[in-house]
């Protein structure tokens, strides 16, 4: 799987010449045909959608990059060199660094007043080019800010990173600002949401708190990558297909795991050590097939933001809102009028009195664990799509686990709408702290409500006393 | 093709080395919480952290003398303890689970940040703090010294030597205290917390000290790696590593006094020989697995760990040694 995708970022470099950028991306709104139930949400959001997709006067304008001029062979130290280019203007001091795999820094750089970049790593292989987000002018937004390179003797090494303006001429009021934030805060919120509630449904029906959750998430974002850039299938069409996958992979585990291990008659604390361990082989054999870097969808990637009058959203971002929000509004109908949905809230409330009542337990939670897979996959390419620029990493869905958790226990473990109204406190908590806090720290508020909310009120908004002695 | 004497050596060398000894004493803290008592601290690392950290930024931003960096960092272990467990130890188990892996990864993200980097030294680390220590060493610090047949750098031996010696102490202390009428509580509590309660037993004001006192054990654990190391970098401390010392811990057997000691060093040699192994075969021009990149042969162990967790717990939870009465797994 990584080879073809380490050969794809040439192609993607035609999106920085609005001139060579002929096949738009199919418009959104089949996104949303595939997902939207209601009728109603279709009609509101169609005509924003259906408009053309990228406006070329709006189109973000990509960086280019200058040769540096050679260094002499020096035996081990191996240039690397670029320029910072924002609508033809250089970035200066900006910060360049250089990672190996995993992580580690080795070295970092500031570009100097004509944007111009250049370091020295001491041995041939392969790094990671990352640029330090925080180090940029403000309203400069990073296409690509992450590039792998095998680097090696004997030549210059060049590295381009692409930028986007944020907003091209338009004023910034405090209002527009703060509704802003908090329509960030809402899309985020939704999307743990969406995640959060198949974590909470499984904590309710069977008692176990799911450490794998974000592996699920991340792998359904995996597969719709895959499918998306390897095999060439349309977004939309991909997701769906991981929807499905996610599902399987619900289903399977409860069938191959967790229903074992309920008639093995395994404590609640093994199954949740399991569920860690799980998740752990999990997420490192993505990294082993799918690479340790962020790698980025091929659709909607360098989407501009269009103006609404208050607010600009790209059309990625007000897509994710209306289908976190459909999908959410169908779960909630799914819980009150379906059989199968007050089957899950009965066997939720007290597995005991629903088993004698007639309700095949074991298929309600067959039944929650596929619908939470499938949501966990979808959830993962809205989570890659809106909040990571489009892309998809191995260690996303751990990240989002811990406020998936936050949310969860905010809300009221074990329920279903507590576990949505807690997401989304704690996406907007997040969006909010951003502009408090740097930016590498914006998860802290969402763990932080986590620890308050046990202090005051460890049953959760919406929980009930009884579940948490 | 495989060289086997020199995998062996490198096993050997890793049973008794530094990462030996730092997952012993985070086990040796966790057998506390979880052997002992019951608790699920899933955020052992967070504890290793603010012990190394606590110490690196007293000597280094403050100035203060190693002996006093070190108190710091067992008083910033308590610290943690306490603002962990005030909310979470009257609650349901996996509640302080999610809790503390979530502090731990808060702090790894903190020291991390660039906004520290002043601080905490953000993602470079921080370096220079154990120079103290290091001139202590009673060894050649330069030379190497070979130990049946085993070769140690002389710094790497004074390390070694002072990490054991903390380990065993440690397990005297446990021995001791487990055995108290104190130790007898908590082992009441991990079998029937409300039996506990019923005694007259201050069920949550146990489960705190032995957080505290297993917590310190962590931090204990991260003072000594890191004065091994003598560098601190933040992305060492990252979840998994807590998941590895429970592995050991279990492997050993948990609530048995030498469990961390023997799971500590069956995982580390299990990990070095697999290493060496797959570095080998995967290396070169033709190497015997062309599927497995060299650089993925660090993520294997993370695998290797995760499936090794989910099926000791399933198929033995008491290890190898341990009892099966003994070890808690029915949630509560």
């Amino acid at each position: 799987m990584r080879r073809p995708g380490s050969v794809r970022p040439p192609s993607r470099m035609r999106a920085a010449d609005p001139a060579t950028s002929t096949r738009k991306p199919p418009p959104l709104h089949l996104l949303l045909v595939g997902l939207v139930a209601g009728a109603a949400l279709l009609g509101l959001a169609a005509p924003a959608l259906a408009a053309p997709a990228l406006a070329p006067a709006l189109t973000a304008p990509g960086s280019t990059a200058a040769l540096s001029p050679p260094a002499p062979a020096d035996q081990q130290e191996l240039p690397v060199s670029g320029t910072l280019r924002n609508d033809g203007k250089p970035l200066p001091a900006v910060r360049v660094q250089a990672l190996i795999a995993g992580g580690r820094q080795v070295t970092e750089t500031v570009s100097d007043d004509q944007g111009h970049w250049t370091l020295d790593v001491s041995q041939p292989g392969r790094y990671i080019f990352r640029i330090d987000q925080k180090s940029l002018p403000r309203g400069v937004h990073v296409l690509q800010g992450e590039v792998t390179r095998d680097v090696a003797a004997g030549r210059v090494s060049l590295v381009v990173f692409r930028f986007g303006t944020e907003r091209t001429g338009l004023k910034t009021s405090t209002t527009s600002q703060v509704l802003r934030v908090l329509v960030d805060g809402i899309r985020f919120g939704l999307v743990i949401g969406i995640t959060g509630v198949g974590l909470s449904l499984i904590f309710g029906t069977t008692g176990l708190t799911n450490f794998a959750h974000g592996e699920m998430v991340m792998i359904g974002a995996v597969v719709a990558w895959a499918l998306n850039v390897v095999l060439g299938i349309q977004l939309i069409w991909a997701t769906l297909l991981a929807i499905v996958a996610g599902a399987a992979l619900g289903a399977a585990s409860d069938l191959g795991i967790w229903r074992p291990m309920r008639r093995r008659r395994s404590g609640l604390v093994a199954q949740l050590i399991v569920s860690i361990g799980l998740g752990l082989s999990l997420r490192y054999l993505v990294l082993i097939f799918y690479g340790g870097r962020s790698q980025s969808f091929a659709d909607y990637t360098d989407q501009v933001e269009r103006d609404y009058g208050l607010i600009s959203l790209t059309d990625k971002d007000l897509a994710t809102i209306v289908i976190s929000l459909a999908v959410m509004i169908g779960l909630a109908l799914l819980l009150q009028r379906t059989r199968i949905g007050k089957a899950m809230r009965a066997v939720s409330d007290n597995r005991d009195l629903a088993a004698s009542s007639g309700i095949n337990v074991e298929r309600v939670v067959l039944f929650v664990w596929a619908l939470s897979g499938g949501l966990a996959a979808l959830g993962g390419v809205l989570f890659g799509l809106s909040e990571l620029a489009g892309t998809v990493q191995y260690e996303m869905g751990f990240n989002l686990l811990l406020l998936m958790f936050a949310g969860v226990i905010l809300g009221g473990l074990g329920t279903a709408y507590g576990a949505l109204v807690g997401c989304l406190i704690v996406g907007i908590l997040v969006q909010v702290s951003a502009q408090l806090i740097p930016v590498d720290l914006k998860y802290l508020g969402g763990l932080a409500v986590l620890i308050l909310i046990l202090i005051v009120r460890p049953q959760g908004l919406l929980g009930s006393r009884a579940r948490i002695g | 093709m495989i060289d086997i004497p020199s995998v062996l050596g490198n096993g050997i060398a890793q049973m008794v080395g530094p990462q030996a000894i730092f997952f012993t004493l985070l086990a040796i803290g966790l057998n506390i919480h979880f052997g002992y008592t019951g608790l699920l601290n899933f955020g052992q690392i967070g504890f290793a952290l603010v012990g190394a950290y606590g110490m690196g930024i007293a000597v280094e931003n403050f100035g203060l003398p190693l002996w006093m960096g070190v108190l710091v960092g067992l008083a910033a272990g308590v610290v943690l303890a306490l603002l962990l467990g005030i909310p979470t130890l009257r609650l349901r188990a996996d509640y302080l689970a999610i809790v503390t892996i979530a502090a731990a990864e808060i702090l790894r993200l903190i020291t991390r940040s660039t906004s520290m980097t002043g601080f905490s030294g953000g993602t470079q680390g921080l370096t220079g703090y154990g120079t103290g220590f290091r001139d202590l060493s009673p060894f050649d610090n330069g030379r190497t010294y070979e130990l049946l047949g085993v070769r140690f750098l002389g710094q790497d031996l004074w390390a070694i030597c002072t990490g054991w010696a903390i380990v065993g102490l440690s397990l005297l202390l446990v021995y001791l205290l487990v055995r108290s009428p104190w130790g007898r509580v908590l082992t009441a509590i991990r079998e029937d917390e409300d039996a506990a309660r019923a005694l007259g037993k201050n069920v949550f004001a146990y489960k705190m000290q032995a957080l505290v006192l297993g917590g310190v054990f962590g931090a204990i654990g991260g003072i000594v790696y890191a004065l091994a190391t003598q560098s601190l970098t933040p992305d060492f401390y990252s979840p998994p590593q807590t998941f590895f010392a429970y592995v050991a811990l279990i492997i050993g057997g948990a609530a048995r006094i030498f469990g961390p000691v023997i799971g500590s060093m069956i995982l580390l040699f299990v990990f070095s020989i697999t290493d060496n192994v797959l570095r080998q075969i995967t290396a070169g021009g033709e190497p015997l697995l062309g599927f497995i990149q060299s650089e993925d042969v660090g993520a294997i162990r993370f695998v290797l760990v995760g499936v090794a967790l989910a099926l000791l717990v399933v198929f033995r939870p008491q290890g190898i040694f341990g009892k099966k009465e003994e070890v808690l797994l029915d949630g509560r």
